[in-house]
């Protein structure tokens, strides 16, 4: 069957290839057939619905053990007030995306692939096709939208939420002054953190989407196959976050700071 | 109208259709016979390009499939009505919406004409009233009727039904039976019927096919089938199982 050889090399340019052409088909549909908003709006909701509470908790908690470990280093050569502008760059142009992304993957994604595996092997897909529906059209289109667009605003929360749980540790457990800490988190945080945050959560929910539809439009046979897309879907997407970051890092770093 | 032309199609290593050619011509009403993995429900398929041939090809209406995009069979299925084997109702939406979902895609008639029209295939299966309900809700009759109202409410040319009445009660065999003929014969519709149901190939294929081994084994008039002396078909339509295939002998 389709997508089930993984693992090889050959596998892994084959199913690059596909996901090339799905999102091909993706970018096609967008441009050339209606949109359906509401559908867009339902998976909006849905997604914020379900990641909205573990991005708070894992952005929270990231921005409260980053800020603690930074102190406890920075205390040594006196620069305490500075541990919070560490907090505030690394959440807003790394941890911030990053996190979001992995949770939403593990959330959404997932649950993506389940949903349109679980068309396919009972076959709701051939059914969809048969009655004149492309299923990029019906199905992956407005998760892909909705994902593209939920993305930058759970990822501005998950920062703001780990700069304020952070200057909490900071000034309420560790004692550090609170209006110097306000101070140098604003001196060094930059515009350009923000926006590379945006930026690159834009890209990570188009990676969850793409994954998730694709998995599941391609999934095996039976409760087992779907349940190894699901699987599959969670992995490859975590695992394309973690990579396609680096080089977003890089290349954003040399688009927004030109030499 | 629709012709199939030396289809081959094996998956992996096993092959189910080993070079199947028929032509069906526009108003005709067939049934296709098989035993179960006989490769019938891959066969409908390949009709509809939902599955493409390692070989061979399909031509509707006088164009081969083989060569179309997905958008442009998507065109040409609109003539077409499906009913599947497990019903494959869309089970995040209501009965009425998989009813009116071909329509609403359309946008062709209005949400009054629309929610008219499902209510009256809900009448014509037997179900009037249940537009609210979820696929989930329904037993296995009643998500086939349902799929059978679904196939029809858009007006196609063809229909095809895999297996509509296994599963379902002798009653509710025996209507779904009456309403594929009266579907039949009053709207004029191409219909390929695959089943192993014997009163609904007696009732409704005046021409049937007998799918055995990948080939066509038969291909003939319903009067000619129900009366052949070939032991295989003899046993087939009769429901006599073989003794040295069941391993009794
Ligand atoms: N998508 C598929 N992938 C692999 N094998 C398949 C697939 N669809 C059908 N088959 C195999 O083809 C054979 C014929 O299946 P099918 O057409 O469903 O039989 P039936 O005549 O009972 O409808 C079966 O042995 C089945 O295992
Ligand atoms: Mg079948």
């Amino acid at each position: 069957m389709m997508g089930q050889n993984t693992g090889t090399q050959s596998g892994f340019f084959r199913e690059a290839g596909r996901l090339t052409l799905l999102f091909a088909e993706i970018i096609r549909s967008i441009c050339t057939q209606r949109l359906a908003w509401s559908d867009v709006l339902y998976q909006l909701y849905f997604i914020g619905n379900r990641s909205q509470t573990v991005v708070l908790i894992t952005g929270s908690f990231t921005g409260m053990v980053l800020c603690a470990q930074t102190y406890f280093q920075f205390h040594k050569v006196k620069m305490d007030s500075a541990s919070l502008s560490i907090v505030s760059v690394a959440m807003a142009s790394e941890l911030g995306p990053v996190l979001a992304g992995l949770m939403v993957a593990g959330r959404v994604g997932a649950a993506m692939t389940a949903e349109l595996g679980t068309m396919r092997v009972t076959e709701q897909i051939d059914a969809l096709r048969t009655l004149a529906t492309h299923p990029v059209d019906y199905l992956v289109v407005p998760r892909f939208l909705a994902t593209v667009v939920a993305m930058p605003l759970l990822t501005v929360e998950a920062i703001a939420i780990g700069i304020a749980a952070g200057w909490f540790v900071a000034t309420g457990v560790l004692g550090v002054d609170p209006a110097y800490s306000i101070k140098h988190m604003l001196h060094f945080t930059e515009v350009n953190h923000l926006l590379m945050g945006s930026l690159k959560a834009v890209v990570f929910g188009g990676i969850i989407a793409l994954i998730g539809c694709y998995k599941g439009l391609n999934c095996g046979d039976g409760a087992e196959g779907v349940g190894r897309a699901t699987n599959d879907a969670v992995v490859h997407a975590c695992v394309g976050i973690l990579v396609t970051n680096f080089f977003l890092t890089m290349f954003l770093r040399s688009v927004l700071y030109p030499q | 109208m629709i012709e199939a032309r030396s289809i081959i199609k094996s998956f992996g290593k096993q092959s189910v259709l080993a070079g199947v050619s028929f032509v069906i011509e526009a108003g005709q009403s067939v049934v296709v016979l098989g035993r179960s993995g006989s490769g019938k429900s891959v066969l409908l398929k390949h009709l509809v390009g939902l599955m493409e041939p390692d070989s061979g090809e399909v031509l509707v209406g006088g164009q081969p499939l083989n060569r179309m995009t997905e958008r442009q069979l998507l065109e040409v299925r609109r003539k077409f009505g499906m009913l599947f084997q497990g019903a494959a109702l869309f089970d995040s939406l209501s009965v009425g919406e998989n009813i009116g979902f071909a329509m609403r895609r359309e946008r062709k008639l209005t949400v009054d004409e629309i929610n008219r029209r499902i209510a009256e295939m809900l009448e014509l299966v037997d179900l009037p009233g249940i537009q609210n309900k979820k696929p989930s809700e329904l037993s296995g009759g009643m998500k086939k009727r349902v799929g059978l109202a679904r196939a029809i409410a858009h007006r196609p040319e063809v229909l095809l039904y895999d297996e509509p009445t296994t599963g379902l009660d002798p009653v509710g065999a025996d209507s779904i039976d009456q309403l594929m003929e009266r579907v039949c014969e009053q709207l004029k519709v191409t219909s390929i019927i695959v089943t192993h149901d014997m009163r609904t190939a007696r009732r409704l294929g005046r021409r049937i096919l007998l799918l055995r081994d990948g080939k066509i084994f038969l291909d003939s008039p319903a009067s000619v089938v129900f009366e052949s002396k070939d032991p295989y078909v003899h046993n087939f339509v009769n429901g006599i199982a073989n003794p040295k295939e069941v391993g009794l002998l």
